[in-house]
């Protein structure tokens, strides 16, 4: 069935499966930001923004986002490269695997909200699963990144 | 794996219930659990155009539509000053917010699932859902109804004074609760309901054992009656016997806290 | 000495690439377009195929092929990732009549997409002759079922296994008159500890892509942490030439040892080789929670002797090991849990005995998981000990100040290897003020009733094995005046890369930026054993040091061919060769020109380094718990680790393997569950049942480092991969003990299971 919606700010037309998830929709059209890594819904690796709201896209018809706005990491490049900067300087990618989602949901956390504690950090993450990194350092790097924010802001 | 033949978008409710009656058919929630279902579907129905999305005060009653996410139950200030913010303790653990930014109230709800905080939660708010065409049920009588074809479209809770405490023990942060317990005090009369048993919520009056009030010798006598009544069972998760044991230390905690709460609305 | 590059948090090279998402997984740079691989698995943990029809499958359009155990080759083979002859016995076929746990591979579907492959699986029938399984481990030794009866079984090494036993090795080695010892000790102790068959979970489940390639050969893009061996081992399992293979692994999505062992590599290889089609496997959660290679189960029994002022004369370490339903590195990782816990006592220690048996299941197969059998070990030893220290009300603290290993002491229990760099005693006291050990070691009754407690835990690893692990670097002066490095090694997150082309730049007095690193392709990259055993600093990492004192020693040579001087008058700096006594410099990028014209000297050099010891990492991890009573709960609030691992090469990586580490060691010390249904599946198949810690879960950790100077490593190094997940069990079950008097000996240490001993 016809599908149209827009994927990183360019208008598409397809014609899909009605059962074609979100994820794999992404994908088959170049998103490979976008991974899989859990079949229940549990790991945040396939985190994109649906109308400006973090979802799962593992577990969204495509067809759902009909008529949508869809983002994925390649929209967001310019944006994202700032916070990746303050996380490699931790080393906190590790794998690189759980980094595309963790900064989806990053970005949409502080976009929400702009100076969050170290509480609301850790709980609108938790959903971001990351095997390597302990979050410790994604912390960390994320507060840096906050404080050159804050910083700029009063310069 | 999950197959879907004919995905729809009606635009009347009427029309959704015609799908709805079809065989293989499924209205779709957050599709977070039916996903992961090795199951063939015809009509996947989704009610994302029936506006739906809403939380309304209507008179004297505050309308949750059924494609409310938990997300938005969680972050929405007037439900949870009613609440005292129950509400949002009860979904804050559902695996972080991307998933609660799918997950819907009706889905939540519909399912009647064991492990359901939501449900726990709502059958101590005394609520009632909007079935769509068999019309208003109160949600305890819902959570022990047959699964028939009806559509839920809302649920819909009465502003009366209310009073309501929601705690639940889980092994980890996210994971499905060991336990949930929900107990409230809406005009004078207490409600206690224990899911994730790990059958579905059920609710337990407690009018009689409270009628002095809150105290410790009452929630005792309480108690005692709700672990000889309730049917806990085991899992992966935890064994009967520790059930009964967090049953216990729930309903303690819980009516401890209804006590210091004074009524948000 | 003060380093430029070594000692400093240099950034990883593909760090933003990776946190902007680029395509450089093996599912992102292969094609789409491909054969899809899945695989029929077995709902009985003990079977034998009866009947297998396949004709359905066959023919629904878009299936390529379907294949039984008719199909393959006949001669075993073992999937572990280990040095030829690998010690883990010869005891798989790619798909076998009989089935040995619940998962095990039944057919193999090749299909156009997903959705055929699925629809094929389905109409597979299978008539099977159930069997009874065997799935207590402590009845598997001499057990009438036998999980491997098969003829054509073999152990290539003298390791005491025995199919008809169910014994997958078997061994005991001591020192001293350890009855003699115990019988003068003031205190004697037994105690018998259990942990389970615990995932790596990396993120990227296991996925191989493979095709054939110009010259017909089999081409195999992977996520591996070992190229080399896995291509010995699809030769084996192909029974076709090594020569035919071609392994490559792009970036890998973590590996912790997963990756160590082939798992998903010989399906679509047997595919592709077939119908010389390109197919792709990737392997969903569920399959890499149920049919993969996780760590082993065991049931370690020890029994301490003391004395009074908490001298600690005498441990017995008896290890059983579940390696389930085949032998996978069965008969390695078992020693580690002796091996590596025992000479942590070296101090006092008069005798000790260490013996094990690893037996064969119908659980899922085991494999190498991070710790590698250290870990298992590590909590019991470490349980006792601070057990021990209870009952002489001696603090946990000094019973190990008193008995810790120093830096000089051969350890008799470590093959006595002598420890050349040991700062453990240093890493304790650091611990202890970085803690604050004094006071929070306090028991403390909140107002909620909530106990706050602290407990601790020692732990040491080995740095690659030594005498068998083999890394080797290329090195190569490039037309512009830059270097590319060559490795075998696999960088599978940890940053190795980015590690030795610091070493690299160090010896060549250049920015890490002028190294480029290339790793791992078989007909590529020079020999190396693969990532694993916590080698690839130690050992790939002084065969870098080498390879840039190789090349600096042959472009000196270059030089002299302009300079026309002797050698003693050139020297190689940042720039280029400089003639000293004439101060003319011929700069890198002119040597590198030289080299490519009427040039007979080498400026690519390779060099291969073993080691002939494997110097421990040690550590010290304090941790602070805050126990509810009334349901069991334990929320960590502040975890403390102090490291030996050598020289750290990279501050910052050094830091974020051990926070990673101790997480992992948290899930496996509180949350994370393997257990079997009596049928024997498991119910904990996904993320949402096998319960690996979030961000919420883990409270704050506090890492930092105690450098001693490793005279084997390169720059004074070890390794610091592994030792990391060690401390979190038996120091978690210690402040668990001093909150309530109640010690765990069964991980993990759910609520359930601390309530239930609480209320014992």
């Amino acid at each position: 069935m016809e599908i149209k919606l827009t994927l990183n700010g360019e208008r598409i037309v397809q014609d899909i499966e009605p059962d074609l998830l979100l994820i794999d929709f992404v994908r088959k059209n170049g998103c490979y930001s976008v991974k899989r890594g859990c079949d229940t819904s549990n790991c945040g690796l396939c985190t994109v923004l649906l109308n400006d709201k973090p979802v799962l896209s593992c577990s969204v018809l495509a067809m759902r986002a009909n008529g949508a706005k869809v983002v994925t990491l390649e929209g967001m490049q310019e944006e994202a490269k700032p916070l990746a900067t303050f996380i490699a300087s931790q080393g906190a990618e590790q794998c690189g695997f759980c980094n595309p989602g963790f900064m989806m949901n990053t970005l949409a956390l502080l976009k929400e909200n702009p100076h969050p504690s170290d509480d609301e950090i850790k709980e609108f993450l938790a959903g971001n699963l990351c095997r390597c990194s302990g979050y410790e350092g994604q912390l960390r790097g994320i507060k840096n990144y906050l404080n050159y924010l804050e910083e700029k802001g009063n310069e | 794996m999950l197959s879907i033949r004919n995905y729809v978008r009606p635009q009347t409710i009427e029309e959704a219930y015609e799908y709805a009656k079809k065989p293989l058919s499924v209205v779709l929630g957050g599709m977070l659990w039916l996903k992961m279902q090795n199951r063939n579907v015809n009509f996947a129905i989704d009610l994302s155009d029936l506006h739906l999305d809403q939380i309304e005060e209507i008179d004297d009653e505050i309308h949750i539509g059924a494609m409310v996410t938990l997300r938005e139950l969680e972050t929405n200030e007037q439900l949870n000053y009613f609440t005292q913010g129950a509400i949002k303790e009860s979904v804050r653990h559902i695996v972080g917010v991307q998933f609660r930014n799918l997950a819907t109230m009706g889905g939540s709800i519909y399912g009647r699932f064991g492990f359901s905080d939501v449900l726990t939660l709502f059958m101590a708010l005394d609520c009632e859902v909007e079935l769509y065409p068999t019309g208003r049920v109160s949600i305890k009588e819902f959570a022990n109804m047959k699964f028939t074809k009806d559509i839920l479209t809302k649920v819909i809770i009465k502003k009366v004074p209310t009073n309501v405490v929601y705690l639940s023990q889980r092994n980890i942060s996210t994971d499905f609760p060991v336990l949930t317990c929900a107990v409230s005090n809406i005009n004078q009369h207490y409600t206690c309901i224990i899911g994730a048993r790990p059958l579905h919520a059920v609710a337990i009056n407690g009018d009689s054992y409270f009628e002095t009030g809150i105290t410790e010798k009452n929630i005792q006598n309480f108690t005692k009656c709700v672990l000889s009544e309730l049917k806990l069972g085991s899992n992966s998760r935890a064994s009967k016997e520790y059930r009964q044991k967090i049953a216990k230390v729930l309903i303690k905690r819980a009516f401890l806290q209804l006590k210091e709460d004074v009524y948000g609305n | 000495m003060a380093y430029k590059h070594i000692e400093k948090p240099v950034m990883k090279k593909d760090a933003m690439n990776l946190l902007l998402g680029k395509p450089v997984y093996v599912d992102d740079i292969t094609s789409q377009d491909c054969l899809v691989v899945k695989v029929l698995r077995s709902p009985h943990a003990h079977a034998l195929i009866e009947e297998i029809d396949v004709s359905k499958a066959q023919k629904i359009p878009g299936i390529e092929a379907v294949y039984t155990y008719k199909d393959v080759p006949q001669k075993r083979f073992t999937m572990a990732g280990q040095t030829s002859p690998e010690p883990s016995p010869y005891d798989r076929l790619i798909l076998d009549q009989r089935v040995r746990f619940v998962g095990d591979a039944v057919a193999i579907v090749a299909g156009i997409n997903e959705k055929v492959v699925d629809r094929a699986l389905k109409i597979i029938k299978v008539k099977y002759q159930v069997l009874t399984p065997v799935l207590d481990f402590t009845k598997a030794k001499d057990n009438n079922i036998l999980v491997h009866p098969e003829e054509n079984w073999k152990a290539l090494c003298p390791v005491g296994a025995d199919n008809h036993r169910n014994l997958v090795a078997t061994d005991s080695s001591s020192q001293g008159d350890l009855e003699k010892v115990f019988a003068s000790c003031d205190q004697v102790i037994e105690r018998t500890y259990h942990t389970r068959a615990n995932q790596q979970a990396m993120m990227e489940t296991f996925r191989t892509y493979c095709e054939i390639d110009p010259y017909g050969r089999l081409h195999v893009i992977s996520s591996t942490q070992i190229v080399f061996h896995c291509r010995r081992i699809l030769a084996n399992a192909l029974d076709i030439p090594q020569s035919k293979i071609r392994v490559e692994k792009p970036r890998i999505g973590g590996g912790f040892g997963a990756k160590q062992t082939v798992v998903a590599e010989v399906y679509p290889a047997f595919v592709t080789w077939m119908t010389k089609k390109p197919s792709k496997m990737i392997y969903s959660r569920k399959e890499s929670q149920i049919a993969s290679t996780p760590r082993h189960e065991m049931q370690v029994t020890v029994k301490l002797g003391a004395m009074n002022d908490g001298t600690i004369r005498a441990m017995d370490v008896y290890t059983l090991s579940n390696s389930g339903a085949f032998g996978e590195h069965g008969p390695t990782t078992v020693g580690l849990s002796g091996h590596k816990s025992i000479p942590l006592y070296t101090n006092n220690l008069e005798a000790f005995k260490f013996s094990y048996d690893v037996v064969y299941t119908n659980c899922q197969a085991a494999g190498a998981y991070r710790g590698y059998g250290a870990t298992q070990g590590l909590f019991a030893v470490e349980s006792i000990v601070s057990e021990m220290a209870g009952i002489l009300g001696i603090d946990p603290v000094v019973i190990r100040e008193k008995n810790m290993v120093r830096q000089g002491q051969t350890m008799g229990a470590y093959y006595n290897e002598v420890a050349k760099a040991c700062a453990l005693d240093k890493c304790m006291d650091h611990a202890k003020k970085l803690f604050d050990w004094e006071n929070k070691s306090k028991v403390r009754v909140l107002e909620n009733g909530k106990i706050r407690s602290s407990g601790v835990a020692m732990a040491m690893q080995g740095s690659g094995i030594s005498g068998v692990d083999v890394g080797s670097a290329t090195l190569k002066l490039e037309d512009d005046g830059y270097y590319t490095l060559h490795i075998g090694a696999a960088d599978m997150g940890t940053g190795c890369d980015t590690i030795l082309a610091q070493m690299a730049a160090e010896c060549l007095d250049c920015d890490v930026d002028q190294i480029v690193v290339f790793g791992a392709d078989t007909d590529i990259s020079p020999y190396d054993s693969g990532s694993y055993a916590s080698s690839t600093t130690y050992v790939t990492g002084k065969a870098v040091e080498q390879a840039c004192e190789k090349l600096k020693n042959n472009l000196c040579d270059l030089a002299l061919q302009t300079f026309h001087c002797e050698k003693e008058d050139v020297e190689f700096t940042s720039q280029g060769v400089k003639n000293l006594k004439t101060n003319e410099l011929l700069t890198l990028k002119e040597l590198a020109l030289k080299a490519m014209c009427g040039n007979n000297i080498e400026t690519q050099v390779t060099v291969t380094h073993s080691s002939p010891f494997s110097p421990p990492p040690y550590m010290v991890g304090m941790v602070e718990i805050e126990l509810d009573k009334e349901t069991g709960q334990v929320d960590i609030l502040d975890y403390v680790a102090v490291v030996d691992c050598g020289t750290v090469i990279n501050t910052n990586l050094a830091r974020v393997q051990t926070e990673g580490g101790l997480v992992q060691g948290i899930g496996m010390a509180l949350y994370e569950d393997v257990q079997y249904t009596k049928r024997g599946a498991i119910p904990e198949n996904s993320f949402m049942q096998y319960k690996i810690p979030t961000r919420l879960d883990m409270g704050k950790i506090r890492v930092e480092f105690e450098s001693s100077y490793e005279p084997t490593g390169p720059f004074g190094a070890k390794s610091i991969g592994e030792i990391v997940i060690n401390t979190p069990s038996p120091a978690i079950a210690n402040a668990i003990y001093r909150a309530t008097g109640k010690y765990l000996k069964d991980l993990p240490m759910t609520p359930e299971k601390i309530l239930m001993a609480i209320d014992e």
